[in-house]
């Protein structure tokens, strides 16, 4: 609360006491481990900084962090998190969330905060399944899913979490995934330095329940063919050579071209400020799932007013105009009417009434 | 106005207005009553207004339908104002209506029922043709059959003369024929001698952006006024002159309104933001809407996606530091239960405010009810103790939420406030307390660590309680060194770590209960309105207050002798209950529910407690109660 300069801190100073209860070999480890290694760099307070999360597995990573913390209930996340930041607009609040606690149970409060530009860094770790209820298909589960709740296949389609968030007006939207530590490191500072709500997606492996549901991309020697870096104000393109692209068809839809082929003129140019958000939506349609060539980077970070902001300047406004509030004038805001002492405004005389 | 236009009508004779004899009333209840796009409630309410300021003492009952626009002349689209006003301090707004204004067929057929014998009733009679007869389902016109032999009938032609006061304003035939309300008010104005500049005055501020309405309306007005002064058709008129108030500087408040002024006022007392996250749904909705004014005072008010982001954006205020409150009826309640049960976890500062109405499910939107006390108390998963407040006044309103923000305070829990539709829109003259004479309710936030660890190292245990109140520290983010995680998982005692020990579980269980009953120590005894020698005590909580009251002033009239008890606190009970249940021979509960306290004294005291129940989304009337004590009474 204090506008001094927070004293340098270290991984060590970010993490709390408490033993971390996730099994070994899960994605969830990384992502902390990424979170606990950014903050010393941005130069934060631990008092300010705040982390509310559902349930979920993702969502007990509040305990880990040696700060403020909430570890809430099942969806409510991003709504309690609002309440949060727009009564203490002075505090850094991040959200932890998972595919079934925001886009299955939660999904109204997070498209709101969305829409309603919250100051909130949202970090949705997508598993494509339910782990902590252990092992049944999520809303980002692929059709035909195999689990204990559909022994024959999922029938749902599953929820894109960047197009919804882009469909929900969000101001800031990226992915990243937990085998690359720099790229989560460097996606999570950008939604910190982003004043709005600010939504990630995480690419993150179950090694319980869901092995593997990234391999085909995320595998060491897969990244190079299958992740489309997405780099602001640069033509896109990738493959271990830099031979692929993407180019826009006739029809608006956005396809990978060799460059050879098309010409490196012809590769779209990545606008992350775009406010027209049809090339982030573009973008996010480029793959169907994580088993082709999938973007990852930030699709859109647009500058717009942020809620929290706009509360408080309504407030202030209003005390400007008012002054600040008085309980005696509120409460005689309506017309009054005095009765004096000396009962000369009433003629009734004693009551005998019976009602 | 020329009286000469009342022609219309056909029932009236020509005279120069004359001066009539004023009849004397010490009291009366007038009852509008007309089609839901009528304006009967705006109606009311300026009656009610100027009555306010005039000086009588009053209460109304506002009673509408939960159609905005119920189609149009038939019976469920009936919207209903009574008032009572008075030269004496009353308490209800009155079993049955003196007068009725009806403004149309369904009007009358759905109210005449409740008029006595005797009574008046105006009608305005361009509404009766054959259509509105039918589509209000009578079968013979009852200004012809007879059937209203019994009441003074006034048959007047408003909607002609309203049209014909306005013709010259530009104001289209559709437009203008809207006004008739106001032709209604200055008729009821005159036959009651209500002052007139207020109303006009209040048109000008209302309607003035709109300078042809303001224009038809104002004439209307003046049109009904004059024309209850010219037409002879009136033998009297009445004079209700001011009541008798203690002295003091009075308002006139309605129990939204002071709920609403409550929370603003507990802001400045505990020294900390108001924050409201709501969702609207009636009868809460005018909360809502007047915290939103307010935020010169620094009140935040967050319209949140639903229910559950209502109370979910205020419990993360209430982290915040904030006086945290989500407002709310019954289908609200259900949804909210699970956030209850956090913040009941979490023990956090929130005020959930509950403002009744009919139920189940969707029930009667916009009628009375009582029935979420168990809900209260019980309507979450686990050992989850919630403390409880009712008010019971419209304007007690306001002290029922300065309370409920007390609890929530000073014992980090959430407070469930309980009010309903009746007394949300019902209004009264309140005399205004000096502000400088309500409570301080801060708390401190807590700045230091307060436990070592074994090498002496500063630790900040987020649920070492304080040993009086069981309550835990409220340390808000942005404090340096008090970093500490809380959730919904059980918490170990002390540490606040997340744990699973079977006994440390059971501990916090009973602590958390403790909590709550220790509330007891902190609240004033249950008084009670006695007599010597009175052996029958009626006990009620809420809204039933004024009924109650009137009925027990009637019986006592009577020259009988009863009791009357009300509770503010019904979790915990005051610690004098249990030994003033026992000392009446017979316990009488009415409630609008089927028994909901009574159950709970039963249980709690096992008294032979007699339930009196009223489940019509209408308030009890003083008869009806004076006749239910009666029978008890009298063996």
């Amino acid at each position: 609360m204090s506008d001094t300069a927070a004293p340098a801190t270290t991984k060590k100073d970010w993490t709390s006491d408490q033993e971390v209860r996730w099994c070994p070999g899960c994605g969830d480890y990384s992502i902390l481990t990424a979170v606990q290694m950014l903050m010393p760099e941005l130069g934060v307070k631990r008092e300010s900084t705040v982390f509310v999360s559902g349930i979920g597995c993702s969502s007990r990573f509040p305990y880990y962090m040696n700060t403020y913390g909430m570890h809430s209930i099942h969806g409510r996340a991003p709504a309690i998190a609002s309440g949060l930041a727009v009564a203490r607009p002075d505090l850094d609040v991040w959200v932890i969330t998972g595919d079934g606690d925001s886009l299955s149970i939660g999904g109204n409060h997070l498209i709101h905060a969305l829409r309603r530009n919250v100051n909130l860094n949202i970090i949705l770790f997508n598993n494509q399944i339910y782990g902590l209820t252990k092992g049944q298909y999520s809303p980002t589960s692929e059709v035909g899913k195999i689990t204990k709740s559909t022994p024959f296949g999922s029938l749902d389609r599953p929820f894109n979490p960047i197009s919804l968030a882009i469909g929900a007006e969000a101001t800031f939207v990226a992915r990243t995934h937990d085998m690359d530590r720099k790229h989560m490191m460097a996606t999570f500072r950008r939604a910190w330095e982003h004043k709005g709500a600010a939504f990630v997606e995480v690419y993150q492996n179950c090694n319980v329940f869901n092995d593997g549901a990234f391999e085909k991309i995320l595998a060491k020697d897969a990244r190079p063919t299958n992740l489309i870096p997405l780099e602001h104000g640069q033509p896109i393109r990738f493959g271990p050579e830099g031979e692929k692209g993407l180019t826009r068809g006739p029809d608006g839809e956005l396809r990978v071209a060799d460059v050879a082929d098309v010409g490196e003129d012809a590769l779209v140019v990545h606008d992350e400020k775009r406010q027209d958000p049809s090339l982030a939506f573009a973008l996010s349609r480029v793959a169907t799932g994580p088993y082709e060539p999938t973007p990852i980077g930030v699709f859109r970070a647009i500058d717009a007013p942020d809620y929290g902001s706009a509360v408080q300047r309504q407030l202030l406004d209003a005390q400007e105009k008012k002054g600040p509030g008085d309980l005696e004038s509120l409460l005689t805001s309506a017309s009054t009417w005095t009765v004096s002492g000396n009962g000369t405004n009433g003629a009734g005389g004693p009551s005998d009434s019976i009602d | 106005m020329a009286p000469a236009t009342a022609h219309n009508g056909g029932t009236l004779t020509d005279t120069a207005a004359g001066a009539r004899q004023a009849q004397e009333l010490d009291r009366v209840v007038i009852r509008f009553a007309g089609d839901s796009g009528d304006g009967m409630q705006l109606t009311g309410d300026r009656f009610t207004s100027v009555s306010a300021l005039f000086g009588n003492d009053l209460s109304t009952l506002p009673d509408f339908p939960a159609e905005i626009r119920a189609p149009a002349g038939t019976m469920a689209g009936v919207s209903a104002f009574q008032v009572h006003i008075s030269d004496h301090d009353i308490l209800t707004p009155g079993d049955a209506p003196n007068v009725l204004v009806a403004m149309n067929p369904a009007a009358l057929r759905a109210n005449v029922g409740d008029l006595p014998t005797g009574g008046i009733l105006i009608l305005n009679i361009d509404a009766f043709d054959e259509r509105a007869l039918t589509k209000a389902g009578y079968s013979s016109n009852p200004l012809e059959d007879g059937s209203l032999s019994g009441f003074t009938v006034y048959e007047v032609p408003m909607t002609t003369l309203t049209l014909e006061a306005a013709k010259d304003t530009g104001a289209k035939p559709r437009d203008a024929e809207r006004s008739k309300n106001f032709f209604a008010l200055g008729l009821v104005t005159w036959l009651y001698h209500r002052p007139v500049d207020p109303t006009l005055q209040w048109i000008r501020d209302r309607f003035g952006k709109s300078p042809i309405v303001a224009e038809a309306n104002t004439l209307a007005f003046k049109a009904g006024y004059n024309f209850g002064e010219t037409a002879e058709l009136f033998q009297s008129s009445y004079q209700v002159r001011p009541a008798h108030l203690p002295p003091g500087t009075y308002t006139n408040v309605s129990g939204n309104t002071a709920l609403a002024w409550g929370l603003v006022a507990a802001g400045t007392l505990s020294k900390l933001p108001v924050f409201l996250g709501s969702y609207p749904i009636t009868p809460a909705s005018d909360i809502l809407h007047e915290l939103s004014k307010h935020k010169n005072f620094g009140v935040r008010t967050l319209q949140a996606e639903d229910e559950i982001a209502g109370v979910g954006a205020a419990l993360g205020a209430a982290f915040g530091g904030h006086l945290a409150v989500t407002t709310t009826s019954g289908p609200g309640v259900d949804l909210k239960a699970e956030t209850i049960g956090l913040a009941v976890s979490l023990e956090l500062p929130l005020i959930l405010v509950d403002i009744q109405r009919g139920g189940p499910s969707t029930g009667l939107p916009t009628k009375t009810e009582q029935a979420d006390l168990l809900q209260a108390m019980f309507g979450r998963h686990g050992e989850c103790p919630v403390p409880i407040v009712a008010a019971q006044t419209p304007s007690h309103c306001f002290f029922a939420a300065i309370e409920a923000a007390r609890i929530a305070l000073k014992y980090r829990t959430p407070v469930i406030l309980l009010s309903d539709g009746y007394l949300a829109n019902s209004a009264e003259p309140w005399r205004l307390p000096d502000v400088n004479s309500l409570p301080d309710i801060s708390v401190p936030f807590a700045t230091e660590p307060n436990s070592t660890d074994e090498d002496g190292t500063p630790r900040f245990w987020p649920y070492l309680r304080d040993e009086e109140t069981l309550a835990r520290p409220w340390a808000i983010p942005g404090t340096p060194g008090l970093e500490h995680r809380i959730g919904g998982l059980e918490k170990a005692d002390g540490t606040g770590n997340v744990s699973y020990d079977p006994q440390n579980h059971e501990r916090m269980v009973h602590l958390r209960a403790a909590k709550i009953a220790g509330i007891v120590k902190d609240i004033p005894p249950v008084e009670v309105d006695g007599e010597e020698g009175a052996d029958v005590l009626v006990l009620g909580w809420g809204s039933t207050f004024g009924a109650i009251s009137a009925a027990v002033r009637r019986i006592r009239a009577r020259g009988k002798k009863v009791a009357h008890a009300h509770l503010v606190h019904l979790n915990p009970f005051p610690a004098n209950l249990g030994e003033v249940l026992g000392s009446y021979r017979k316990v009488i509960v009415p409630e609008m529910n089927l028994g909901q306290l009574s159950k709970m004294i039963r249980a709690e005291f096992l008294v032979d407690a007699r339930s009196v129940s009223k489940v019509q989304g209408q308030p009890f009337r003083a008869g009806e109660l004076e006749a239910a004590i009666l029978e008890d009474l009298d063996v």
